[in-house]
């Protein structure tokens, strides 16, 4: 028997609230399944589960703030038999069923050191106890072991305080996520940087001449090329590509391309396409399409929030002409691209006027040095400079 | 078909593909970019959908004709009387 507990939705959430419950006990899951909603400073997001069996329990309720780590609900294993539920000992993260590199989102929780022989608690229970002056030891835990949860704490003040975090309106969440996980980048990850203008005028043609009498559903955008470019040159400079845990780079096997989408009114969120690096330019931007409509509409999934391994941000079609970003912990590179410009360039000897853009890959030299981000680099422009080749 | 029938149909698939505009607060003269700050990938999947609804194809080069509501009306209409008319 397994407890499926909050999974990690990213350095930057700490939880959120549990909004829908998409499995009931006695039905069968797989890995990947879909069986819950919660409601975060980014959206509403899908949590997958990444268990196999039957589930006998559900362990939150709707409404309940869930923080990472927090149970959800009880799986039996396939075959497994229904025997009486055992106590949880309390705090056992050696459990929690989540992808390897969403350790480090540990890292992100408030540091107060846990303090032995006190209440046991979660770190969202113990800041928030701590900003409303409630004192842990006086409430009641509905967590493993009796831990107290974020919601005991809540449910305690409730009658005396204003929630901090609903008197802010949803945008000011979205700041604040995005302000703590940008906050822990520049100051863990040693950044450097290099970037390249690149002649875009084949790209544009060849996509152009593609795209021209193509049904709607059958377009590429620039955007596109772009992020495949930058999944076959991270296939290639594979120090690019992966996490930097518990002090040490690893690399990923395969390529999950976050795609930074800008939020109307402001703020982004980066979901990753999950195996880029099997996918053709087309399903790239399938893959694309699905989850910029799916961040609209706030139905990205759990593992798309973790599981990225370089980000490519792109300023679109107007605006300026380059972008030095900041890298997503626990990844180890982000490639900026600018929108595109007409520029005076030299083509053959002679000056001729082409659309460029400027790509800027930002990296962690705790991973790389610049002679490898030269590398990503020019295989970058290489590629977009033969698009047939994508 | 008329203008008003095509004006609900284009505030209701850009709503579609833009869930967090609401139809009512969308003027006449607001810019898909510049002013509903769409990007080139929803742009791509409103000129689908209207594909989808409408059976009119708009090429890329297009795009600029449908950026506002004041726009896409006469455009739209007459596209679609070169459809059933061709």
């Amino acid at each position: 028997m397994g407890v499926f507990r909050m999974p990690s939705l990213g350095s930057d959430m700490e939880g959120g609230k549990l909004v829908e419950w998409l499995v009931a006990p006695g039905d069968t899951v797989t890995r990947g399944d879909v069986i819950a909603v919660v409601e975060t400073q980014k959206g509403a997001i899908e949590i997958e589960c990444f268990e196999e069996g039957t589930v006998r329990e559900l362990q939150a309720d709707l409404d309940q703030d869930l923080p990472v780590g927090a149970p959800m609900a009880l799986i039996l294993a396939p075959g497994e038999q229904d025997a009486a539920p055992t106590p949880e000992p309390p705090a056992t993260p050696a459990k929690t069923p989540e992808p390897a590199f969403a350790k480090p989102v540990a890292v992100v929780a408030p540091t107060a050191a846990p303090p032995s022989g006190r209440t046991a608690a979660s770190p969202a229970a113990r800041v928030r106890a701590g900003e409303l002056s409630v004192d842990l030891a006086t409430l009641e835990g509905s967590g493993p072991g009796g831990a107290v949860l974020l919601a005991d704490v809540e449910g305690a003040s409730a009658p005396k305080h204003d929630k901090p975090a609903k008197r802010l309106g949803q945008m000011d969440e979205m700041r604040k996520a995005i302000a703590a996980a940008m906050t822990r980048s520049k100051q863990t990850i040693p950044h450097y940087y290099l970037s390249e203008t690149i002649d875009v005028q084949p790209a544009l043609d060849w996509l152009a001449a593609r795209n021209e009498g193509a049904a709607p559903d059958r377009r590429i955008l620039l955007g596109a090329l772009m992020v495949r470019a930058a999944v076959l040159a991270a296939m290639k400079v594979k120090v690019m590509n992966g996490h930097f845990i518990d002090g040490a780079f690893h690399a990923a096997d395969g390529v999950n391309a976050g795609v930074a989408v800008a939020l109307r009114g402001g703020g982004l969120v980066a979901p990753a396409l999950i195996g880029a690096d099997r996918m053709s330019l087309d399903e790239t931007m399938a893959g694309m399409r699905d989850l910029v409509t799916r961040a609209r509409a706030g139905r990205l999934r759990s593992s798309e929030m973790t599981e990225g391994s370089i980000t490519i941000s792109s300023l679109g079609e107007t605006g300026a002409e380059a972008m030095t970003g900041v890298i997503f912990p626990p990844q180890v590179a982000l490639v900026g691209i600018g929108a595109p410009h007409v520029r005076p360039w030299i083509v053959d000897g002679a000056v001729a006027a082409r659309t460029v853009v400027t790509m800027t890959l930002s990296a962690d030299h705790r991973a790389s040095d610049g002679r490898q981000a030269a590398r990503f680099i020019n295989d970058f422009e290489t590629r977009i400079a033969s698009p047939e080749t994508l | 078909m008329t203008d008003p029938d095509i004006r609900a149909i284009y505030l209701e698939e850009l709503v579609k593909i833009a869930p967090d505009l609401d139809a009512e607060d969308i003027a006449n003269e607001d810019h898909l970019q510049d002013d509903l700050e769409l990007d080139s990938m929803d742009i791509l999947n409103f000129v689908s959908a209207l594909h989808a609804r409408l059976g009119i194809d708009i090429p890329e080069v297009d795009y600029p004709r449908i950026a506002t509501l004041w726009q896409a009306q006469p455009y739209l209409l007459a596209r679609l009387r070169d459809e059933s008319g061709g």
